[in-house]
């Protein structure tokens, strides 16, 4: 059967050649507990996927079915064109550096790297070479005859990094790889991560929970919830055209109203009509949930001459350095229900205060239509 | 489905089968395959098939046919057996209760003030680990017994013999054993919440009735556990110095060795089980709560100076040392004298060991107890290892079978094996009157602590290590090697110690397993009491107690060179990662602090 490879999701573009991995209709359960339930995914040669989804949404339990640590329940796992389904880890060819490193602390760093190649029978003189060849590619080169405990964490990272990319793998596999790590190492190794990855050309999947770095790391990102995929895209596509509420919700801030299908293209908002996006198959009467980014919503003057103009009060104004964050409420409301990005000097200049009211416009065509989530 | 909609698994669930893709099956796991059933075939044939046929005799008459329970009966309704349940719950309930108050205030007094000689006195109270049980016993019936110093010079006869010298000698038996679990309960403790029960107003008193004991109480439960089990299986003390006060344990031998009543024997042995196993079933369920009481953010304790107090504990704590010292102090000069308490002239002639054993009993000691380190350290650390790192469904059972010989009284296991190995039509059962099936005895029925200390250890090394080894290609076995055994290191260590000194001091695991040419130095010690050379007796105890502390010396030398190669591997990192980086500072001192026998 290995040769009828079927073509699942987008990664099969690149012509003939099969995909790096492909999973193929994968479920898995502990005991009464689904973590997956038919997933199906293509990674391109070269490319960089993350998995993103919040805590138990399956993302790593999917990775750990890729590197064969884990056994699915249904399903088959493709690398290159052939099913590696039966293969044990060691035979699928990958790298792999967990969330904790699991560096072995008892021997030095240049023994940690140095761990796969021992046994592949390469001579002594060939393995230092991939070593230091390896140490200096993550910069550590000095600190080869130190142990891990006595690096710091981000270093730790860059040794498990080495160690998982000593023995050429073509795969590599990075669970969580930057969540130990406090912000601003975080954000130096993200670069670095993804330098090394476009430099050695490695298809690479990478799990994560934060959003941020998959939209600056991620060629694709697999937004991943409840053992499903939500959507696979580029981190323009997630971020601009969220498929569902769920999406929505978890990548980036967005703005929810609960809104009542009026007309075509026209929904209502407590009293208000407000235009938006057309979407197919919206029947009036229905519920919907109308969904517009804090940077989209048009502020002041500019305001004016756009359709679906709302003359908001300000709640709250909240300074965070480059913007200033608005808490707008809708004419008549108590609560505040809108967020709104400003850039810092335009908030002097529309003379923004708690308070005072504040002309808004939710241009239509940023108002996306979201159905309510089945059972939610 | 139309069930969906209820809130039940949403629509596919149900296709989704219990079974997992198949795996090639490859040389490393028919080898770990393999070795788990090595082990499991171990348990078998020397833990749960004896422990079966014991139970299974206690139901048969002594020809053989099966009686049902008529043992069972007999037993209550005959007066002179049935007086050893209750005597055995009566003692060992009231010597439960005085250790555990003694050794917790002695426990007390070592980690929460700052008294002078903390050290010294924590050395001194665990004395009585080196020895067997019956050299407390020896001692007591030394001084307060018919012929004893104090009898003599006062003329007062205390009525040693029976309950009350059991029971003294049982505290000091046991002592050392409530002592350290509770100052490994006491030490960990949170300074935090002293400053915000000293914050509150509290007294001195509330802190202590409404932090310190709720902060030990599970410290003070299984100590109170560990107590009673040692006491109620114990058959050293009670035959020595219970005189017509006849409790389970020295029924059990009474009816195999006195009156080659084997049946009996079962029946007692059996019943015996029976208290002992809820002990550790209870221990079981409390230690499963006690999971961090103590988180990582605590701020350890230091105690203050407090004059008063520091002195009134380190007059107590120096009265109990004192007691301590000077049991083994009477045995140390009641072997080095002519003839105690009559005449002091100094001699060594004691030591000639011209009736029992002599010293053949002493090096085959040596050599079981030995024998009983290596192989129960690479045993038990291979089996944890199977079980706590590759789980299967065959995990679960082969853990509750390893921790249960803790429940199981040494002389029962005995005897069990009498069964089971005597038997000529037992495949192993050349097996009988050998030095082999003492290590053997030795191994399993000292086999939970170990096995709970090696699991304890693996279960702190990083679950990704046999993982990240995996995916690089290298063979378990090789990792296993590399890097599990050099971090565990000294726990493995410690295991060997724990299995050395328990094989030595042993008395009731292999009192029914010696035959000639295997004697015991323990065994010997009980045989020379009995025979009435007490002087002889109390030599070998010195000898046991000499070989155990010089042992302990070599130990103390290894582990601290393991230790200190350790060290340069988890020495602080410079500047230390929030991560939970494997062997990290912050996570290796656990395994220092973990359940160390000694």
């Amino acid at each position: 059967m290995a040769e009828a490879l079927p073509e699942v999701g987008p990664g099969g573009r690149a012509g003939s050649r099969p995909p790096a991995v492909a999973l193929e209709s994968i479920a898995k359960r502990f005991g009464p507990v689904v973590a997956l339930r038919d997933v199906s995914l293509a990674v391109a040669e070269g490319e960089f996927v993350c998995f993103l989804g919040p805590s138990g949404c399956g993302k790593t339990t999917l990775l750990r079915i890729v590197a064969g640590l884990e056994r699915q329940n249904l399903g088959r796992v493709w690398m290159r064109g052939r099913d590696v389904s039966t293969f044990r880890p060691a035979d699928r060819d990958y790298g792999i550096v967990f969330q904790s490193y699991a560096l072995f602390p008892n021997l030095t760093v240049a023994r940690n790297v140095a761990y796969g190649l021992e046994t592949r029978r390469a001579a002594r003189a060939r393995v230092q070479a991939r070593v230091d060849e390896l140490l200096d590619l993550v910069h550590l080169r000095a600190h080869r005859h130190r142990y891990p405990a006595q690096l710091s964490g981000g270093e730790q990272q860059r040794v498990a990094l080495a160690r998982a990319l000593a023995p050429s793998p073509s795969l590599l596999l990075l669970d969580e790889p930057l969540s130990a790590l406090d912000a601003r190492v975080r954000l130096t190794l993200r670069h670095e991560i993804k330098a090394l990855q476009r430099r050695l050309g490695i298809t690479t999947i990478m799990v994560t929970h934060d959003q941020e770095e998959a939209l600056t790391m991620a060629d694709r990102i697999v937004v991943m919830n409840h053992g499903v995929v939500e959507q696979v895209g580029t981190p323009v596509d997630i971020y601009a055209e969220p498929a569902s509420l769920f999406v929505a919700r978890f990548v980036g801030q967005m703005n929810l109203l609960e809104a009542v299908v009026a007309g075509d293209t026209v929904a209502r908002v407590g009293a208000f009509q407000l235009r938006h996006r057309p979407e197919p198959g919206t029947a009036p009467g229905a519920r919907v949930t109308l969904g517009i980014r804090p940077e989209e919503i048009g502020v002041g003057p500019a305001a004016g001459e756009r359709d679906n103009r709302l003359v908001t009060r300000v709640c709250g104004v909240q300074f965070l350095g480059a913007f200033t964050r608005l808490a707008l409420a809708l004419p008549g409301a108590e609560e505040a229900t809108l967020v709104c990005d400003l850039p810092a000097g335009a908030v002097t200049d529309l003379g923004v205060k708690e308070g005072a009211e504040l002309p808004v416009s939710l241009r239509a065509d940023a108002l996306r239509v979201f159905a309510p989530t089945p059972g939610a | 489905m139309a069930l969906a909609s209820a809130g039940l698994p949403a629509r596919g669930d149900t296709a989704i089968p219990e079974r997992t893709v198949g795996r090639r099956l490859d040389a490393e796991r028919l080898l770990r395959g393999a070795l788990t059933a090595l082990f499991a075939v171990f348990l078998w044939v020397f833990l749960l098939a004896p422990m079966a046929r014991i139970v299974w005799r206690s139901l048969l008459d002594g020809q053989g046919g099966f009686v049902g329970l008529a043992n069972y009966v007999r037993y209550v309704e005959t007066p002179a057996i049935a007086v050893s349940i209750g005597n055995s719950l009566a003692v060992s309930a009231t010597a439960m209760a005085l250790t555990v108050g003694l050794a917790f205030v002695y426990a007390y007094a070592l980690t929460r003030t700052r008294m002078p000689g903390r050290a010294v006195f924590r050395v001194l109270a665990m004395l009585p680990l080196f020895a067997p049980s019956l050299v407390q016993a020896i001692a007591f019936v030394y001084v307060f017994g018919n012929n004893g110093v104090f009898t003599r010079l006062t003329d007062v006869n205390v009525g040693i013999y029976g309950f009350k010298g059991i029971v003294l000698a049982e505290i000091f038996y046991c002592f050392p054993h409530a002592m350290l679990i509770l100052t490994a309960a006491l030490a960990a403790a949170d300074a935090r919440l002293y400053d915000a029960a000293a914050a509150l107003g509290a007294s001195r008193w509330r802190a202590f009735v409404t932090v310190t004991l709720p902060g030990v109480k599970y410290g003070l439960m299984s100590a109170c556990f560990v107590v009673f089990t040692l006491v109620i299986t114990d058959f050293g003390v009670p035959k020595v110095i219970g005189g017509k006060y006849s409790v389970m344990a020295t029924e059990i031998y009474n009816q195999v060795i006195g009156q080659q009543n084997f049946t009996m024997g079962a029946t007692v042995s059996v019943v015996l089980l029976v208290p002992a196993l809820i002990a550790f079933v209870v221990d079981r369920l409390v230690q499963r709560r006690q999971y961090a009481l103590v988180s990582s953010a605590a701020r350890p304790l230091a105690p203050s100076r407090r004059p008063v107090r520091d002195t009134l504990l380190f007059l107590y704590c120096a009265l109990v040392a004192a007691g301590i010292a000077g049991i083994y102090l009477v045995i140390l000069v009641s072997s080095l004298v002519a003839r105690w308490p009559y005449s002091f002239t100094p001699t060594l002639k004691h030591y000639r060991f011209d009736a029992i054993g002599g010293y053949d009993a002493l090096v085959n000691s040596v050599q079981v107890a030995a024998l009983t380190a290596v192989v129960g350290t690479v045993v038990v650390f291979v089996g944890a290892y199977l079980v706590e790192k590759y789980r299967t469904p065959a995990s679960g059972p082969l853990y509750m079978l390893a921790i249960l010989p803790v429940s199981i009284p040494g002389m029962v296991l005995g005897l069990a094996y009498i069964f089971t190995f005597n038997a000529a039509d037992h495949p192993l059962n050349r097996l009988y009157g050998t030095l082999a099936i003492l290590v053997i005895s030795n191994l399993v029925h000292y086999f939970t602590v170990p096995f709970l200390t090696a699991t304890a250890s693996l279960k702190q090394m990083d679950a990704e290590f046999e993982s990240a080894s995996a995916s690089l290609g290298v063979p378990f076995y090789r990792t296993f090697w590399r890097v599990t055994l050099p971090i565990a290191l000294p726990s493995i260590v410690s295991i060997g110690m724990y299995f050395f000194l328990s094989a030595m001091v042993t008395l009731s695991a292999v009192v029914f397993l010696v035959a000639p040419g295997t004697e015991l130095a323990a065994v010997a010690v009980l045989l020379m009491d009995d025979a009435g050379d007490t002087a002889q007796a109390a030599a070998m105890s010195v000898l046991i107690v000499a070989v155990g502390l010089g042992v302990r010396l070599v130990y103390g030398t290894v582990l601290r060179g393991v230790t200190r190669r350790a060290q340069a591997w988890t020495a602080a990192a410079p500047e230390p990662g929030p991560g939970p980086a494997p062997g990290g500072a912050g996570r290796s001192g656990f395994s220092r602090s973990g359940p160390r026998p000694l």
